[in-house]
């Protein structure tokens, strides 16, 4: 599968040995996707440069205003972090939704990013935290709206062949803030899920108007998808039933999703979305309303 | 390129143990077929199944992703070493007892990510042990023995 595993140990060694391949070298984390396209041939590389003994990159920090998780951070971690369960819940819970334990031990939020997969789930909550992603090469390191990063399915503007996700960033949320993830699938683990949806609100002081939200939602388009419209409908209206409802009718307005043999009809989907949508503002309204500030 | 070999130096088992492997071997396979380790079972090879979960540094991981020169250094174990051959692990005394084993293929898997459970957390929830092994499969028990044989563990003094 290939011919030799390097494991530098800085990110500027790496993308050296990147570059030494010209192309014919790709970088694995976790390797939970990676690992299974090369077992069925999907792609060939000469060689894996593996990036996980690259210190310091296993962080989680808050500073200045952002919050930071390093491309060596796992699933595990996030779902296990104080400071994101605090302030980003719908992340946590999005992922303790991958794969499995055993799964998500491995797995980085940053190889969620480079899949580029419409369902990901890491990818798919990201989107509710106005999330910037920082890719290096050679020649820079520059920082990236998340969503600018997903191309189409698999296709992500990150070259894993020569550049490197180094930093995952999101302003610290302010005020009265919640959010929340919701998640249907075949089963509770070891499923690609049918629908997810990842949901961010800030309220007023008083708690009864929503002066912001961000929604994100998979598989319901070639890549994760951020519902503006909903977020648009959402900001400026109070926080009722009623507006929940009318916002699940729009996000399921805007999604497009498919028809999958293996997964769900198109109808069971847009369906369901909307349910998704209105649970998770509820969970995520609750959490800010109760949140000391 | 079985020519081209490098040196995988590991601990398996608390024992030390260097093995010449292909550079795109994975661990399952170095553990399996280099070092007769065939406790650890091959199911969907895709990540899919949890019979390959095997304890790297202290957490149960699936060897059939992991390529086997990450293991470089690392501890491994492998349901192999759980007992010294003539006594059984608590786990694996439990498992018995409960009948929680029928074809017995998926089990040192369960085993293992059940290990790293109790390694961790000495007397987990019911649901903490369905979390630490939602990522095993079983096609013949139904679960729920399994998870009475390891909450029978969690409930023990030890």
């Amino acid at each position: 599968m290939w011919q030799s595993y390097e494991m530098p140990t800085s990110v500027e060694e790496a993308l050296q040995a990147l570059a030494r391949f010209d192309g014919q070298a790709q970088l694995i984390a976790g390797g939970t996707d990676l690992i299974i396209e090369l077992q069925e041939g999907r792609h060939t590389v000469e060689c894996l440069v593996d990036v996980t003994r690259i210190p310091g990159l296993d962080q989680i920090e808050q500073q200045d205003g952002w919050i930071t998780i390093g491309p060596n951070v796992t699933f595990r971690q996030i779902k296990e972090s104080p400071l994101l369960r605090d302030q980003a819940r719908a992340l946590v819970e999005a992922a303790g939704t991958v794969g499995a334990l055993q799964i998500q031990t491995v797995a980085t939020l940053a190889g969620n990013i480079a899949s580029s997969l419409p369902a990901a789930d890491g990818s798919v909550a990201l989107l509710a935290f106005d999330a910037e992603v920082q890719v290096a090469s050679l020649a820079a390191r520059e920082w990236h709206p998340v969503d600018e990063l997903f191309l189409g399915p698999g296709k992500s503007a990150v070259d894993p062949a020569r550049q490197m996700i180094t930093a995952i960033r999101f302003p610290s949320p302010q005020g009265r803030h919640g959010s929340a993830w919701e998640r249907i699938g075949r089963r509770r683990a070891l499923v690609l899920p049918i629908l997810n949806c990842a949901v961010s609100v800030v309220l007023d002081v008083e708690g009864l108007i929503v002066e912001g939200a961000r929604v994100g939602l998979g598989p319901v388009a070639p890549v994760p998808f951020r519902a503006r419209d909903t977020e648009d409908f959402l900001a400026g209206k109070p926080a009722s039933q009623e507006t929940f409802e009318q916002a699940a009718q729009i996000a399921a307005g805007e999604a497009k999703p498919r028809t999958s043999v293996l997964r769900a009809s198109k109808e069971y989907r847009t369906r369901v979305l909307p349910v998704l949508v209105r649970q998770s503002l509820v969970r995520a309204v609750d959490q800010a309303r109760e949140r000391a500030i | 390129m079985e020519d081209q070999t490098v040196l995988l130096a590991m601990v398996v088992n608390g024992k030390s143990v260097e093995v010449q492997i292909a550079p795109d071997e994975l661990l399952v396979d170095v553990l399996r077929d280099r070092l007769g380790l065939t406790g650890t079972k091959v199911g969907c090879n895709e990540g899919e199944c949890g019979a390959c979960t095997v304890i790297m540094e202290g957490q149960a991981v699936l060897s059939c992703l992991i390529p086997a020169m990450r293991a470089q250094g690392k501890q491994i174990t492998t349901i192999e070493g759980l007992n010294d051959g003539d006594s059984l692990h608590p786990l694996q005394q439990a498992f018995v007892e409960h009948g929680a084993v029928q074809c017995g293929y998926c089990i040192p898997g369960f085993i293992m990510s059940a290990k790293a459970l109790l390694d961790r957390n000495a007397h987990p929830t019911r649901d903490e042990i369905k979390e630490a092994v939602a990522g095993n499969l079983c096609r013949c028990t139904g679960y729920v023995k399994i998870l009475e044989a390891i909450e029978s563990v969690a409930k023990q003094d030890r």
